[in-house]
C-alpha cells in the first residue's frame, strides 16, 4: 500500500495553492502536515481524498493512477476539524452508516462497530444521539466511523483542534494506538509542532503551498533544512539573529563578538543568521562556552512550572522558555546565555550551513 | 474599572431547580480585585461561560447578586454595566476602515475628537495595526480581524472591565504569541479589571493574575498558576493543570509514610489519621530515575518525544507513572526505579488537598 503524488499542484483562478509537490507516503505510516493557517494542508488533503482536482500531476494509489478517480471509489476516510455525524442517527448507526453504504452483512456491522465503538471509549453511548455527547466523545464518534470502513488512507485534518487540551491530550496518546492497529497510511494536519512531535512519525513541513521538508518527525525538528522549516517546527516561534565570521571571529549583530567555536571552525567566512529555539536560552551560565547576552524584559509569563521570559535584545524581539518560576520586571536589564551547541546556523538565502550540534546527540 | 463582587451567587438553566446537579453555576462568593487580570479556566460543560455571562449581564443569575463596586447591577443589562467584551470570532463593521472601527465605541459615548484620534493611535501601536488604520476592514484575513476586535474592546479607559470569551482560538500558533504579550501589556498600563474565558491552560496561566479552575459549575481553586502548579487543592486541579497533569496515586499512610502497593514512599511531613480516599500527588516535573534499588520499582512501557522534553510512561504495577526527562536524556534499560521529590508530594482526602 503506498500513496505517490507525483508533480502535483493546484491554481485557483490563476493564483497558486500548491507548488509542485512530489510525496511519497508509505504503508502503515503516520505523516503529519505541520504548517500555519493557509499554507495549504487543507487543500493537500483534499486532493489525496479526491474532493478537489489538482491542475497537474497524478495521483497513484498502489502503483495506480487514481488522479481521475471518485471519491466514493477511493479507498479513503477523512476526519475534519468539526465534529461532523448525522445528527438524527444514534451513534450505532452514525459508525454503521459507512458499513451499510458498502452493504456489508448485520453480523460483520455489529462486530465492526463494536470494535471501534471499544477502541475509542464510546461503546456505552451507542444508543445516544450525537448531540447528546460531549465535544470529545462527538469527535470519537467521527473517528470510529472514519476507521470502521478500514480505508487504506485515513485524512485527519485538525481533528483536535476543537477540543478542550486535556481532551486533545487524551486522544494524541490514543491516535498513535489507534493507527498501529489499523495499518493504514494516517495524515494529519496540525498547526502544532507538540502535536506533530507527539504523535511521531513522518512530518511534512507545509509553508505557502509548498513542503518544504519531509522526513521523521523528530529528525526534521532537530536538523530542519532552512529558517522556514526551522519556524514553522518551533512554538514559541525561533529566536534570530545575524553574524559576520572573519577568520576566528565571530561578531553578532548586536556588538557580542567571539573567538573560536569548535564545530564552527569550518565555516566560510561570512554573513550568516544564527537561529536558537527559546528552549535554549538560560537566565544564569550553565557552562564556561556559553555566550552571554545583555537583554530587556519586556513581558513574563507564568505557566507555573515554566516561565516565558519575552526580551529584547538590540531591538530583536526574543522569547526565553526557563524552568521554574521567575519574576521579573518589565523594563528590568538582565543576562541570558546560550551553548553555541544549540546554535543553528543559515545562509542569508535561508538555508541551513550547519546544523546545531546538540541535534545528533538526542537519542 | 471597578471591583466586582459575587454574592451568594448561582444559576441554573431550568425553571424549578431543586438539587445541586441542576445547578450550571454553583453557589459562588467572591471578590474581583480592581485591576487584576482574571481567566476562568475548565473542561467545556464547567460553568465558566455562565459565570462570563452572568457577569456580563446576557443572563439574569437564579440567585444571589452581582455588585460593580458596591452598586447592584443583578438586573441591569449589559449595556447599562459599563463593560467590553471581545468574542471568539470577529466583530467589527467590514465596510469601515480599522480606524473607524477602533474609534466607533468612542464615538458612539460622545468622546471629544481629538482624544479619540489620540487614543485610537495609542491602541493601535500596542496590538500593531498602525500601518493599516486606513484599510478597510473587509479584504482583511481573519487574524487581523479578531486583532481589531481586539482593539475595540481595549480602546474604552472608563470600563467597568473587559470580558474575553476565547479571543485567541481562531489565531495561529506564532501571532498568538505576539497577541498575548500585547494584551498583557495593555493590562499592565491601563489596570483594567480583565476576565479571560478560555480552555487553553497556557493561556489562561500566562495572560492572569489569578486562575479560577471549574469544574461541574463548582469554583475549585482560585490561584495564582505557581500555585496551582506547587499546590493544587483538589486533585482535578492537579490533573487538569500541566501537561501531561499530576500523578495520583492511591495510597495509605502509615507511620508518616505513604503506602503505595505495598512499597513505603517518603514524605516530608507529619499527616494525621486519615480516612476515606487517600490518593498522593506528584508532578511528572518532580519524579526522577534513579540507580538506587531501594526506590520504587517501575517499568517504562513508552518515552514520547515533545521537542524541548521528554514525557516517560512508566508503570508500578498497575498504576500509570508518568515522568518528565529533559531534551538529552536518554533511558538505557526498560526497568528501572524513581525517587519523588518530596518536598513537591501533596496527600489528598476524598480529592481536596490535605494540610500537614
Amino acid at each position: 500500500m503506498s500513496l505517490e503524488l507525483k508533480n502535483i499542484s493546484l491554481a485557483v483562478e490563476g493564483h497558486p495553492h500548491i507548488y509542485q509537490t512530489n510525496l511519497k507516503l508509505e504503508k502503515a505510516t503516520m505523516n503529519v502536515l505541520l504548517g500555519p493557517t493557509l499554507s495549504g494542508k487543507t487543500t493537500l488533503m483534499r486532493i489525496m481524498a479526491g474532493l478537489e482536482k489538482p491542475s497537474s500531476g497524478q495521483i497513484i494509489w498502489n502503483g495506480e493512477d487514481i488522479t481521475n478517480r471518485r471519491l466514493q471509489d477511493r479507498d479513503v476516510a477523512m476526519v475534519y476539524q468539526q465534529f461532523i455525524n448525522y445528527p438524527t442517527l444514534s451513534v450505532y448507526e452514525n459508525i454503521a452508516s459507512p458499513l451499510r453504504v458498502m452493504n456489508k452483512n448485520k453480523h460483520e456491522i455489529e462486530i465492526s462497530v463494536k470494535n471501534a465503538a471499544e477502541l475509542l471509549k464510546i461503546g456505552s453511548y451507542l444508543d445516544r444521539k450525537p448531540t447528546e455527547l460531549s465535544g470529545g466523545q462527538q469527535q470519537r464518534c467521527a473517528l470510529a466511523r472514519a476507521l470502521v470502513k478500514g480505508a487504506g488512507l485515513v485524512l485527519l485534518d485538525e481533528p483536535l483542534a476543537n477540543l478542550d487540551y486535556k481532551l486533545r491530550e487524551e486522544l494524541r496518546e490514543e491516535i498513535p494506538k489507534i493507527f498501529e492497529r489499523s495499518g493504514a497510511i494516517f495524515v494529519y494536519a496540525t498547526t502544532e509542532p507538540e502535536e506533530a512531535l507527539l504523535l511521531g512519525g513522518n512530518t511534512a513541513a507545509l509553508f505557502e503551498g509548498r513542503i518544504r521538508q519531509f522526513g521523521k518527525t523528530s529528525q526534521a525538528y532537530r536538523n530542519p533544512k532552512d529558517i522556514i522549516t526551522a519556524d514553522v517546527f518551533s512554538n514559541p516561534p525561533m529566536n534570530f539573529l545575524k553574524f559576520s565570521k572573519i577568520y576566528e571571529n565571530i561578531t553578532f549583530e548586536g556588538g557580542v563578538s567571539l573567538t573560536k567555536i569548535d564545530h564552527l571552525s569550518n565555516l566560510p567566512d561570512g554573513d550568516y543568521v544564527a537561529g536558537f529555539r527559546p528552549n535554549h536560552l538560560d537566565l544564569t551560565r550553565k557552562r564556561a562556552d556559553q555566550i552571554k547576552f545583555s537583554v530587556r524584559i519586556n513581558v513574563t509569563e507564568i505557566t507555573g512550572s515554566e516561565t516565558f521570559i519575552h526580551i529584547d535584545y538590540t531591538g530583536k524581539k526574543w522569547i526565553g522558555l526557563v524552568q521554574g518560576v521567575h519574576n521579573l520586571e518589565p523594563a528590568a536589564e538582565i543576562s541570558v546565555y546560550l551553548d553555541p551547541a544549540h546554535i543553528y546556523i543559515f545562509l542569508e538565502d535561508g538555508n541551513l550551513e550547519i546544523s546545531a550540534s546538540y541535534a545528533t546527540k538526542v537519542k | 474599572m471597578a471591583k466586582i463582587t459575587l454574592s451568594n451567587l448561582a444559576h441554573s438553566y431550568l425553571n424549578n431547580p431543586n438539587h445541586d446537579d441542576d445547578y450550571a453555576l454553583k453557589t459562588l462568593n467572591h471578590e474581583w480585585t480592581d485591576g487584576t487580570a482574571y481567566a476562568l479556566l475548565g473542561p467545556s460543560g464547567c460553568g465558566k461561560t455562565t459565570l462570563l455571562n452572568l457577569i456580563s449581564g446576557l443572563l439574569t443569575p437564579s440567585k444571589g447578586k452581582i455588585l460593580f463596586d458596591g452598586n447592584d447591577v443583578t438586573e441591569l443589562k449589559t449595556a447599562a454595566r459599563n463593560i467590553a467584551q471581545v468574542f471568539q470570532f470577529p466583530v467589527i463593521y467590514d465596510t469601515m476602515t480599522v480606524r473607524e472601527n477602533l474609534s466607533f465605541p468612542l464615538k458612539n459615548r460622545g468622546m471629544k475628537k481629538d482624544y479619540i484620534e489620540k487614543r485610537v493611535i495609542e491602541v493601535a501601536d500596542a496590538i500593531s495595526l498602525s500601518n493599516i488604520l486606513d484599510k478597510k476592514a473587509n479584504g482583511l484575513t481573519a487574524d487581523i480581524k479578531q486583532k481589531i476586535s481586539l482593539g475595540r474592546g481595549l480602546v474604552r479607559e472608563d470600563v467597568s472591565a473587559i470580558l474575553f470569551d476565547e479571543p485567541l482560538t481562531v489565531i495561529d500558533p506564532h501571532m498568538k504569541w505576539q497577541l498575548r504579550t500585547q494584551i498583557k501589556e495593555i493590562h499592565k498600563n491601563l489596570g483594567h479589571t480583565m476576565i479571560y474565558v478560555t480552555h487553553d491552560q497556557t493561556e489562561a496561566l500566562t495572560f492572569a493574575d489569578k486562575v479560577i479552575v471549574m469544574f461541574e459549575g463548582q469554583v475549585l481553586q482560585i490561584a495564582s498558576a505557581a500555585e496551582l502548579f506547587e499546590r493544587p487543592e483538589h486533585t482535578f486541579v492537579g490533573y487538569f493543570i500541566g501537561s501531561p497533569g499530576m500523578n495520583i496515586l492511591p495510597v495509605t499512610i502509615e507511620e508518616g509514610n505513604a503506602v503505595l502497593g505495598g512499597h513505603n514512599i517518603m514524605l516530608n511531613a507529619k499527616y494525621k489519621k486519615l480516612n476515606g480516599k487517600i490518593e498522593l500527588g506528584i508532578r511528572p516535573e518532580f519524579v526522577t530515575l534513579t540507580n538506587d534499588p531501594f526506590a520504587l520499582p517501575v517499568t517504562i512501557d513508552r518515552v514520547e518525544d515533545v521537542g524541548h522534553y521528554k514525557i516517560a510512561r512508566a508503570r508500578f504495577q498497575d498504576h500509570q507513572i508518568n515522568i518528565i526527562l529533559n531534551e538529552c536524556d536518554e533511558i538505557k534499560s526498560a526497568t528501572t526505579h524513581v525517587i519523588f521529590d518530596k518536598k513537591k508530594i501533596n496527600i489528598y482526602q476524598n480529592d481536596w488537598r490535605v494540610k500537614p
